[in-house]
């Protein structure tokens, strides 16, 4: 079953020169029941639009979508009865406390108020927060908060969840306990989770798939381990006793080495498949009476794939911001 | 009705946060008494001497003053709720946006409607003599102005910019303080030179008032009553149609 699906959706604004400016161009897309799948792109790309645009908080100025069974544009109320939302710098009241926040929030999904409280409790159980149960949410750390907005965005048991850039702004540890939290609303309780990022490791850890978007569109699209395969390439180091030019010599070109770049004695190899390649490109070596001393193969990562898609790296910080 | 549950939420909640401020409270309550133990006795001297009633014709002033200071400065309340992205958070949820401006209001004029009691009581212990039919229908008109002033500082500070709500403050200024002067709240616009007295008819509270004078003179039909309401409720009509309009906005 399709929990979202996207045909060309748009939004382009005017700034204050007046100039029409096109945050998403056309976006096509779909998520099944289930997936964990991520937007992934750098600031300014599109991704909080997109998002705010499939969670009924902006109107798309072109295109359609469906989600989680609800169209968009005929029945926006539909679709937020069914989906979980939460945003970017989501909002608590800064002198509620959390408890009173989670109830009047399930109060807001037309729960009771009995109902409400008691999903309240049981949300901060599972969320780790029983003890800030009484505290002002403006007391909170910001690993807290955040597990917050997740019980907020999961009060009514929605089936659909979005999160917008979710651990931006968290250390480490908190980091890796939202990633495991998130895990948990696919793996306990069967929901989809739809979101976006400009963390390359986000994305690599929590996605079954990843949407790279990059200045409005979607330019690429597929699990992370196939996107690094087919476009990023491995990266074979090869540190040799001697001769490294004639090495360079007789490995460039073979075996689908694309690039062989020199540091020192280490020569670098950029290879596709270059984990099941390394073993032929040593014994090609060996035939060349090389010796090497030591190998490394380093796996793409994102940004690798990132920077052949688009051009740019995603750690550059971008001008334009939508 | 599911609306109204909706407005309730809403409503529950500005309550508690504005009843666990004792400050608030205390603040609120104090308000119309300074007015009237500050500023009465020095408008006495200046009115009595017209001949007319000096409670009669202040205090009504004082009723609208209180709606204007009071209502229209509640804006504030919301702008820390936009900021800290409570209204966006809120607007995804299958709540009715009208419910998050209508429980608002509805906080609003329960509070109002509370000073405005205590003002008129406190103003009977000084003296004044009203009736209570005309001063329900002040009241009543008290409170559709209420209702107005409350719904449009909510849009205005929906209209500003993105990270300009510091500018609330002096754009509501800037329009309250001249709706005061040209209201005859403090003195009756015909004690005025004629050129004030015209300007002021465009200023739907100089109709308010001069309605509530007459009401609590014991006059219920005369045209000022009727221009007063008239005023009062086109203005409420306008303001919450205009208010449910920048709520709903930016929406799917």
């Amino acid at each position: 079953m399709e929990m979202i699906t996207a045909r060309g959706l748009a939004r382009s604004f005017r700034n204050k020169k007046g100039e029409t400016v096109h945050a998403v161009k056309g976006v096509d897309f779909s998520v099944r029941a289930g997936e964990i799948v991520g937007f992934l792109g750098p600031n300014g790309a599109g991704k909080t639009t997109t998002l705010k645009m499939l969670t009924t908080l902006l109107k798309p100025t072109a295109g359609s979508a469906t989600v989680a069974g609800y169209d968009l544009a005929a029945d926006p109320q539909g679709v937020r009865t069914a989906i979980g939302y939460v945003g970017q710098s989501s909002g608590t009241a800064p002198m509620a406390s959390v408890r009173e926040e989670l109830v009047m929030q399930g109060e807001c999904y037309r729960m009771s108020r009995t109902d409400a409280a008691a999903r309240a409790d049981e949300l901060l159980s599972a969320l780790d927060l029983t003890e800030q149960a009484g505290t002002m949410t403006m007391l909170l750390s910001g690993g807290q908060r955040r597990r917050l907005d997740i019980a907020l965005g999961l009060i009514q048991r929605p089936q659909l969840v979005f999160l917008d850039e979710p651990s931006t702004g968290l250390d480490p540890q908190s980091r890796t306990n939202l990633w495991e939290h998130i895990r948990r609303l696919r793996d306990d309780h069967g929901a989809t989770v739809f979101l976006s990022t400009h963390y390359l490791d986000e994305a690599d850890a929590l996605c079954d798939r990843v949407l790279i978007i990059d200045k409005g569109r979607v330019v690429a699209e597929d699990s992370p381990e196939e996107l690094k395969q087919h476009m990023g390439h491995d990266t074979v180091s090869v540190e040799v006793e001697s001769d490294v030019d004639r090495a360079r010599a007789v490995l460039e070109g073979r075996l689908g080495v694309r690039n062989v770049a020199v540091e020192g004695t280490t020569l670098l190899l950029s290879v596709e498949y270059g984990n099941r390649r390394m073993m032929e490109l040593l014994r090609i070596l060996d035939d060349a009476d090389v010796v090497p001393l030591s190998v490394q193969v380093t796996r793409p990562s994102l940004n690798d794939v990132f920077m052949t898609v688009t051009g740019r790296s995603a750690e550059q910080p971008d001008a334009v911001s939508a | 009705m599911r609306f109204l549950a909706d407005c309730g939420i809403i409503f529950r909640r500005q309550m508690s946060t504005l009843v666990r401020s004792k400050l608030s409270m205390t603040a609120a309550l104090i308000q119309p008494v300074l007015y009237l133990v500050l500023f009465g006795p020095m408008l006495k001297g200046v009115v009595a001497s017209s001949g007319a009633d000096p409670w009669k014709v202040y205090v009504p002033g004082l009723l609208v003053q209180l709606a204007l200071f009071g209502a229209g400065y509640v804006g504030f309340s919301l702008i820390p709720d936009l900021n800290a992205g409570v209204i966006e958070r809120l607007r995804v949820t299958p709540i009715s946006r009208y419910a998050l401006l209508f429980g608002r209001v509805a906080r609003d004029v329960v509070l109002l409607g509370a000073q405005a009691i205590v003002l008129t009581a406190m103003a009977f212990l000084l003296g004044l003599r009203a009736p209570i039919g005309g001063l329900a229908v002040a009241i009543g008109i008290v409170v559709l102005l209420a209702v107005s002033l409350s719904a449009l500082s909510y849009s205005l500070v929906l209209a500003l910019p993105k990270a300009a709500e510091h500018l609330f403050a002096p754009v509501a200024n800037t329009i309250l303080l001249p709706l005061m002067l040209l209201s005859g709240i403090l003195l009756p616009m015909s004690f005025g030179p004629k050129w004030l007295d015209v300007v002021s008819h465009i200023i739907p509270f100089r109709f308010a008032v001069n309605a509530m004078r007459d009401l609590f003179d014991g006059q219920y039909l005369t045209a000022a009553v009727g221009e007063g309401l008239a005023v009062a409720i086109g203005l409420a009509i306008f303001s919450v149609v205009l208010g449910g309009w920048t709520f709903t906005k930016e929406n799917a």
